[in-house]
């Protein structure tokens, strides 16, 4: 392409960036083109944000919003991930059940996950039931596409190889299959962690009584810009932490496969 | 070749058969109690609720208008996000100084969930279309700037230097090599934009409308009508299905050299 920058060059333009964009900010919120409920400067809501973790809001403060978030979190991936990635494999496997399951998961999977909340509230209630189940309706087809997918392309003379030695086929998944498409695997769980945890945060603002989205919400209904604003970026910091996790663990999962080979 | 149409054709049945076993169990299971009615609608029912909000309406219209204004929100956020987020993408992928100066405001919002930024558009915009229409811009802004960016990236550097030898540069450049390179990857975020819009229209709505599906969806809730509820989201499958299929039709049209 176009010649590579000087690193001179790259910070400079870098910052110039970053400094537009808070200038332009902090220029708008200074001379009151906007209102102040409107748009609170920068050091307004970094000072709310530092306020939201000693001082309780709603009846939690910051961290404890963001760690029963967490937990509803966990167990709507941890779910589904204990349920996706063994129905992907066996999919991959049995040319029959992926006959009958895969129209049906496809005609589901138009069904935007966010659209389960008016059942998740009815089936599970609001508290940790309903949201865990929008959580869990995010997270979960990209764990079965992804096992389902490193299956099928698992090459096939390993799986001959595993057949004439005797294996069965539980033997042929779990010895060949599962080991085989673990870095798909990795690489659809990071897609379902990023689903989840914006399913979640949907699933906080309508149905929950706790929860960083939850504070979004209760922000937003007294028209606080600068907690809401403060809730977006714990939520951005979280959201960005779990995705850099799971990148390091499939970066890390490649090269020991590299080694391997 | 004749193989693979058997193998489709059998797809295609079992697929259908799984269809029907599936409606009479759920018949079965709800008629028998062994679903408890409160909270899972027979098919019986579900039929009576859609010819409830076709013929007469429910929550403040009827189906087509809650369809069509549900479509249109989406089209309008997902249109005006793809005809700035592309052409930036592009940009950014053509020039590394745009680059360096957008990357790092856009690494910094990234990580954002377009969802989060429904209390910010409701408390700026209010509950009207106007702040749904904002957000929905939002989520189909990001995958749109991404997928650009890669996708010009991705274009093989001596495809681009043939073409300067030849002498093409400026807007030629970007018409003839740089934008039908990148096609392919566009597409992609295309289709993840769309997602993200439907996915983002249907909270906005749930939290807070008027008219629309996801409005729908939040009355039946509210009057625990599991039957309305089931018809909600079979409109919200049906609209984003459709969306995706004109998606598909708009590729096929733009990439004629992919054509089989």
């Amino acid at each position: 392409m176009t010649r590579s920058l000087t690193p001179l060059e790259f910070w400079v333009l870098t910052v110039a960036g970053l400094c537009l964009f808070f200038g332009v900010w902090a220029i708008a919120s200074l001379t009151h083109v906007t209102a102040e409920r409107f748009l609170p400067a920068p050091w307004t809501v970094l000072a709310k944000f530092v306020e939201l973790t000693r001082q309780p809001f709603v009846g939690y403060t910051l961290q404890h919003h963001l760690a029963s978030s967490f937990g509803r979190f966990g167990m709507g991936f941890g779910l589904a991930a204990a349920i996706g990635i063994p129905l992907g494999l066996l999919l991959g496997w049995f040319r029959w059940l992926d006959f009958i399951v895969t129209p049906v998961f496809d005609a589901l999977r138009f069904v935007a996950p966010i659209a389960w909340v008016p059942f998740a509230a009815l089936w599970f209630g609001t508290g940790i039931g309903g949201p865990v189940l929008v959580i869990f309706t995010g997270a979960f087809p990209p764990c079965v596409i992804n096992a389902h997918r490193g299956a099928r392309f698992v090459e096939p003379h390993l799986i001959e190889a595993a057949r004439t030695l005797g294996a069965g086929n539980w033997q042929v998944i779990t010895e060949v299959l599962l080991p085989a498409s673990v870095p798909s695997i990795v690489a659809g769980l990071r897609v379902s962690a990023g689903l989840a945890w914006q399913s979640l945060v949907g699933a906080e603002l309508i149905v929950a009584s706790s929860g960083i989205g939850y504070l979004l919400v209760k922000g937003q209904a007294s028209i606080s810009t600068s907690i809401v604003m403060s809730g977006m970026i714990a939520i951005g910091i979280v959201g960005f932490a779990i995705d850099a996790l799971l990148q390091a663990a499939e970066a890390r999962i490649r090269r020991r496969r590299g080694r391997a080979n | 070749m004749l193989q693979a149409g058997a193998s489709r054709a059998a797809r295609l049945a079992v697929g259908a058969a799984t269809f029907g076993a599936l409606v009479a169990a759920w018949h079965v299971a709800t008629a028998t109690s062994l679903l408890p009615p409160i909270y899972f609608p027979t098919p019986a029912e579900v039929w009576q609720a859609l010819r409830q909000i076709a013929v007469r309406g429910y929550a403040d219209g009827r189906l087509h208008e809650h369809f069509f204004h549900s479509i249109q929100l989406v089209l309008m956020g997902f249109v005006a996000a793809v005809s700035i987020g592309v052409p930036l993408g592009v940009i950014m992928g053509a020039s590394r100084r745009a680059e360096a100066l957008v990357n790092p405001v856009f690494l910094l919002l990234r990580p954002i969930p377009p969802l989060a930024w429904i209390p910010l558009a409701i408390v700026w915009l209010g509950l009207g279309d106007a702040a749904k229409v904002l957000v929905i811009w939002f989520a189909a802004f990001v995958p749109a700037v991404i997928n650009s960016y890669a996708g010009v990236r991705s274009i093989e550097p001596h495809l681009i230097e043939a073409a300067r030898s030849l002498g093409i540069r400026g807007f030629m450049l970007v018409r003839e090599v740089l934008l039908p390179g990148a096609m392919p990857l566009v597409f992609t975020g295309l289709r993840l934009s769309m997602q993200a819009c439907w996915t983002t229209l249907v909270a906005g709505e749930l939290i807070g409308a008027i008219l629309g599906l996801g409005h729908v969806l939040y009355q039946a809730g509210l009057d625990i009508f599991p039957a309305m509820i089931v018809v909600g989201m079979g409109g919200v499958a049906v609209a984003g299905a459709l969306t995706t299929l004109a998606l598909d039709w708009l590729e096929d049209r733009a990439l004629p050299w992919r054509r089989a």
